[in-house]
């Protein structure tokens, strides 16, 4: 994996790390409203999965010390091909095999000119918006919990 | 002689229905949903997932439902399920400091960068029943207040910049870290093989043992530095692309305890740290786990060990409730061979105290037999 990332500058992966994070993230409905969207439906040949597996979550001693075992979370996959020979990957958290296919078969299309603007516009940008408008309240709803210290002055003067 | 016995194959299928039934209860009220746990009973969902180290709430659900609410059973099941899927890898490790922190909260520093965040938490309610969860009363959406996309700086950084407390644990550039899912545990453990153990041990033992070095057993001067939860990034190396990718985020809790002072005729004194890292929103869990992770760092720095706590082998042999309850739970299973064995020998004994006793009283007697 790394002479891959010796030949490719990090510039060239952050899209495609985007997209593949973005995809991760697509719920179930995103991607069925994608799909039906579809002119045209690819013609897809699964190469491996959708299978379920584990993912051993690492920590770090003291938060950014040495690694350490933190426990396992179920992690699903899968890799198809498009008839034009692009493979799509695609993995995601959580046991949905439905979802993970369909992430695969965008990730494809993303890497082909031709659906790669359908794709931004009908799901990566969707699924940007919609996780910056929960952090967002998230976070706006966590700020409102914030602790405002005054100080109480006693006595005269 | 052995006597081999068989049976109660119909007694079990029939015990296991009306489990089926009992669990199900009253059929004229609607069955709870995996959503509704998901959702109203988040944080037992949180406690199977730290407890069975598998992170996923909708299965984590299904095993508290189908456990009947019983948690370590339910753990057990989560924990089952996971011996059952391949493993794909292992994630990089989690960054605790980009975390999107839902409650954030300092005992050791008023101001600090980020502030004081309570989030959704139980502390300053007044733990009295509310009559109005009785019935299903429109709740209000919470406040929400305006706020720069500040980064939440982690408290034990700030003392680190003024060299008052040591650095995260850190090994040599070779160690790999251990996992208890894959090699035997052996004793004395290094440190990070312990927090995996310790982030999956049973709530309420690790509560104790915290407990019981406040209260002098192993005493450490704990401040609580930082608590802090919310949802971090999973991101794992795909072969395929050559690079991590993200695979969602789940929320865990971390808590940086600070305790009092080592120092050496080298190194000025320093505060020390345990820490604590669990699945879900669990802050009782995680500062107990910091508790006894600074305690059983006892000979690391130089101190007696002269309580339960800071016994490595004691705490982390009997941390795991999985393991604890199939052990105490299998005294219940049919022992009925030991047991006769037992009833044999101490008929034995018995008889032959009379014996003895009778052979005093008349010793011709038994001369005589």
């Amino acid at each position: 994996m790394d002479p891959a990332k010796q030949i490719a500058p990090n510039a060239e992966l952050a899209p495609r790390r985007r997209a593949a994070g973005l995809l991760a993230r697509a719920t179930a409905n995103e991607l069925r409203a994608a799909w039906d969207g579809l002119p045209e439906k690819p013609e897809v040949k699964p190469v491996r999965g959708p299978e379920t597996g584990l993912v051993m979550v690492r920590g770090r001693i003291g938060g950014g010390g040495a690694p350490f075992n933190l426990g396992e979370a179920t992690v699903t996959r899968a890799t198809v091909l498009l008839a034009s020979g692009t493979a799509g990957h695609a993995q995601a958290l959580g046991t949905s095999k439905d979802n993970v296919r369909l992430a695969a078969i965008f990730d494809a299309l993303w890497q082909e000119a031709a659906t790669r603007d359908f794709v931004e516009t009908t799901l990566l940008g969707p699924i940007e918006a919609r996780i910056a408008a929960e952090d967002r309240q998230k976070a706006e709803e966590t700020a409102a919990t914030r602790v405002d210290f005054f100080t109480m002055v006693r006595g005269e003067d | 002689m052995y006597v081999a016995v068989k049976g109660g194959e119909a007694a079990i299928n029939n015990a296991h229905r009306l489990l089926a039934d009992r669990r199900r209860g009253d059929r004229s009220l609607p069955s709870v949903t995996i959503e509704q746990i998901v959702e109203q009973l988040g944080l037992a969902v949180d406690r199977v997932m730290a407890e069975a180290s598998l992170y996923d709430r909708a299965l984590a659900a299904l095993a508290v439902r189908q456990a009947r609410g019983d948690m370590i059973e339910a753990i057990f099941l989560l924990r089952a399920y996971r011996t059952t899927l391949p493993r794909f890898g292992s994630s990089v490790p989690v960054d605790t400091a980009a975390m999107k922190v839902e409650r954030r909260v300092s005992a050791t520093y008023k101001d600090l960068p980020g502030g004081q965040l309570l989030g959704p938490t139980f502390d300053y309610t007044h733990r009295l029943l509310d009559p109005s969860l009785l019935t299903d009363e429109p709740v209000d959406e919470p406040e929400r207040r305006d706020t720069p996309q500040e980064h939440i700086m982690r408290v034990s950084d700030i003392l680190a910049h003024e060299g008052l407390i040591e650095a995260d644990g850190e090994f040599s550039e070779d160690h790999q870290a251990g996992d208890l899912t894959r090699e035997p545990m052996e004793f004395p453990m290094s440190r990070d093989l312990r927090l995996q153990a310790l982030a999956r041990g049973d709530e309420g033992f690790l509560l104790a043992l915290g407990y019981s070095t406040q209260r002098g057993y192993g005493r450490n001067h704990p401040f609580v530095g930082e608590v802090r939860i919310g949802e971090v990034e999973v991101e794992l190396e795909v072969p395929e692309l050559g690079f991590a990718v993200s695979l969602g985020r789940i929320r865990v809790t971390e808590c940086q305890m600070v305790n009092q002072f080592k120092g050496s005729s080298k190194a000025p004194p320093q505060f020390t740290r345990g820490y604590g890292l669990v699945f879900g929103q669990s802050e009782r869990k995680a500062m107990s786990m910091s508790l006894v992770d600074r305690a059983l760092r006892a000979e690391e720095l130089g101190e007696d060990i002269t309580a339960p706590a800071q016994d490595e082998e004691f705490v982390i042999s009997h941390s795991d409730n999985v393991q604890a309850t199939g052990f105490v739970e299998h005294l219940k299973l049919p022992h009925y061979v030991d047991f006769q064995a037992e009833l044999a020998l101490v008929r034995r004994m018995r008889s032959d105290i009379e014996t003895a006793r009778n052979g005093v009283k008349g010793g011709l007697q038994e001369a005589a037999e």
